[in-house]
């Protein structure tokens, strides 16, 4: 293997360390007590009481929250993590298929229209949004937590440009064969997307799983947070005061949202990364 | 198994541009028909309305006595091999054959029967279970065609199937194809821009240009009977000579060369000679001579080039003639050589409109 100079590694570990040191203080300010804390600030060595505190975040009813725990959260998260990935793909790669293979009037301008709205970003209209689903009496629901969001101009881009790249004679083969529009979508194009299915897939349940804005204005009890959503409310919890600020839970409460989409993301990353780069057909 | 039959088939794309300008053809039970003709011509297009992937603008498409013009592909019993073998990437090789029975709900067993016998035919049945990644591109191609025999169709599509095969696999591949049909005895239409292919594989050729029938016949009948200038120079390898000339009334004028042996041909319009390579011959008392400009070896024969002295273009092109001589002939560069021929066996077009005089 080539050598590669000293001060290439000197300035990889350093970035390492910039990037993960944040990490790791929270990690290690998490399991000590909350007197600790208060006392000398953040710590970056581990202390003993992280059995403690996690099963407490956990578990405990009223240990972060005054009636749900963590786990909670949690599901609540994976649910709109996983309901928003699994949605946004099914309905791009429907749109995408459309106007690749479909010759409908106005389906290039409507491509356009759709692609554009890549510019907007969920804030501009939030309110609407809102308006619709509590009309439709879906507040405070998973419907009403991942529907509105499903719609993707960017998976829907993606997937245009990678059935635009699919050779025409296979669509041409599949007709002489007797497929229906939808068995050619099921039986060719979808086996045929599959490390791309599993990208977007990857990317969107991140997205879903970072989503703060709208859980917060879609959820009001407690027990439809998400571990997003909590993370803030622990905080203003401490803010309100009285009590002694519980630091560790809240940075307790930080590492475990981080955890699945790290999990996820190195578990599936050889996919991910030939979803991305694969120009084999 | 069945006759297809084309009745003034036309083809006008929503642009306007025009493809195909009424195309009548009639195709036996049975037959192989080859399309051919450069590339742009229109060969494929029509191969792909008779499969129904374009649509008939006017006239009409009939297999059997069926007109097909708005039936499906799938229901037109038709089976197509595609240039680049449009093979299932994900599915194995048993899966791309079965692909089509199972949409057509075909009983398992009986897909089983025929897959095994079409792979048993093609020599595939030891790669039944491979991605067709896994293949090399001539067992893809018999994959492909595979996938097509399963079909049991009425009529055998091909679209310039060996052109993505190296040239040794490819006249394989032809002769392999040539006897598959003949042992099956299905109707065939195969589009390509080779000649050698399509000498050698039709029972009848179609010679096509720009959107038009030009000729249609056996090969033997298109390369000693061309009806136009286009046939004449699309069919025989090496190609025909084509030398610019004019007729004065008693010989043919080229050049400096006066040709005699012609007759009632017009005296006012733009002729041109065709004369093929292998009706030259070498003779002291030849009607012209060349100045030896290239000799190929192809081992058993030789080709020899050379130019016309006389007849030098404004642009300074000089007129080329090809001779196929036998392997012992072999002249040296710049070496003058005289050529006769029998203008029995020499074809005179009209420039302009490239019809045939005689």
């Amino acid at each position: 293997m080539e050598r590669v100079p000293i001060s290439t590694h000197i300035i990889l570990i350093l970035g390492a360390l910039f990037m993960t040191l944040p990490v790791w203080v929270a990690f290690a300010t998490s399991t000590h007590a909350p007197e600790t804390i208060l006392r000398e600030g953040l710590q970056f060595w581990p202390g003993p009481h992280f059995f403690e505190t996690y099963n407490e975040v956990l578990f405990v009813e009223g240990g972060v929250m005054k009636k749900v725990t963590a786990t909670t959260m949690l599901k609540n998260s994976m649910i709109l993590g996983v309901g928003f990935a699994i949605g946004k793909v099914i309905i791009s790669m429907l749109a995408a298929y459309a106007i690749v293979y479909f010759r409908f009037r106005l389906g290039v301008p409507l491509f356009w229209v759709i692609f554009m709205t890549l510019l907007l970003p969920l804030e501009v209209r939030i309110i609407p949004s809102y308006e619709v689903v509590a009309n439709m009496g879906l507040l405070d629901t998973k419907a009403g937590l991942i529907i509105p969001l499903i719609a993707s101009a960017t998976g829907t881009f993606f997937f245009r440009q990678f059935f635009k790249s699919v050779p025409d004679e296979l669509l041409e083969a599949a007709r002489l064969d007797g497929a229906s529009a939808w068995g050619f979508f099921i039986d060719i194009l979808v086996p045929l997307s599959k490390t791309m299915i599993a990208a977007i897939l990857i990317i969107m349940f991140v997205v879903g799983w970072n989503q703060y804005l709208w859980p917060l204005i879609m959820t009001t009890k407690e027990e439809n947070y998400t571990l997003v959503i909590g993370i803030k409310q622990i905080y203003q919890v401490l803010n309100e005061g009285g009590e002694l600020p519980q630091f560790q839970k809240a940075f307790a409460l930080t590492i475990l949202a981080t955890l699945p989409p790290v999990l996820v993301v190195l578990i599936f990353q050889r996919w991910f990364v030939k979803g991305l780069v694969e120009s084999e057909k | 198994m069945a006759q297809v039959e084309l009745k003034q088939v036309r083809k006008t794309y929503p642009n306007g541009a025009e493809a195909i300008f009424g195309v009548d053809m009639q195709i036996d039970d049975g037959e192989l028909i080859v399309f051919v003709g450069p590339s742009g011509c229109g060969k494929s297009t029509l191969l792909r309305m008779v499969a129904g992937l374009e649509s008939v603008t006017s006239g009409d498409i009939l297999i059997g006595d069926r007109v097909i013009n708005d039936v499906s592909p799938s229901e037109r019993d038709v089976a197509m091999v595609f240039q680049n073998y449009a093979l299932y990437p994900h599915m194995s090789v048993r899966g791309n054959m079965s692909y089509g029975l199972k949409n057509r709900k075909m009983d398992k067993a009986e897909i089983e029967r025929r897959i095994t016998d079409a792979a048993k035919m093609l020599k595939i049945d030891k790669f039944l279970d491979r991605q067709p990644n896994q293949l090399s591109g001539g067992q893809r191609q018999r994959v492909a065609m595979g996938r097509a025999i399963v079909r049991n169709p009425q009529v055998f599509l091909f679209d310039e199937p060996l052109s993505n095969l190296d040239a040794k696999l490819r006249v394989q591949m032809r002769i392999e194809i040539k006897k598959l049909q003949r042992r099956m005895n299905v109707t065939s239409i195969y589009v390509t821009h080779d000649q050698t292919e399509a000498m050698t594989l039709a029972d009848r050729l179609a010679v096509i240009n720009e959107g038009r029938v030009e000729q249609m016949g056996a090969p033997m009948e298109l390369y000693s009977n061309p009806r136009t200038l286009f046939v004449a120079s699309f069919i025989g390898s090496p190609a025909i000579n084509l030398i610019p000339a004019k007729f004065d009334g008693t010989s043919l004028i080229a050049g400096d060369m006066a040709l005699a042996g012609f007759s009632d041909l017009p005296t006012d319009k733009d002729l041109v000679l065709g004369v093929r390579p292998d009706v030259l011959t070498v003779s002291d008392e030849g009607q012209f001579s060349i100045n030896v400009d290239l000799v190929e070896q192809h081992g058993g024969e030789n080709l020899i080039y050379g130019s016309l002295p006389s007849m030098v273009s404004d642009a300074g092109d000089v007129q080329e003639i090809c001779l196929k001589a036998s392997q012992s002939l072999l002249p040296g560069l710049d070496e003058k050589m005289t050529l006769a021929f029998n203008p029995e066996d020499a074809f005179v077009f009209e420039k302009d409109t490239g019809a045939r005089l005689k």
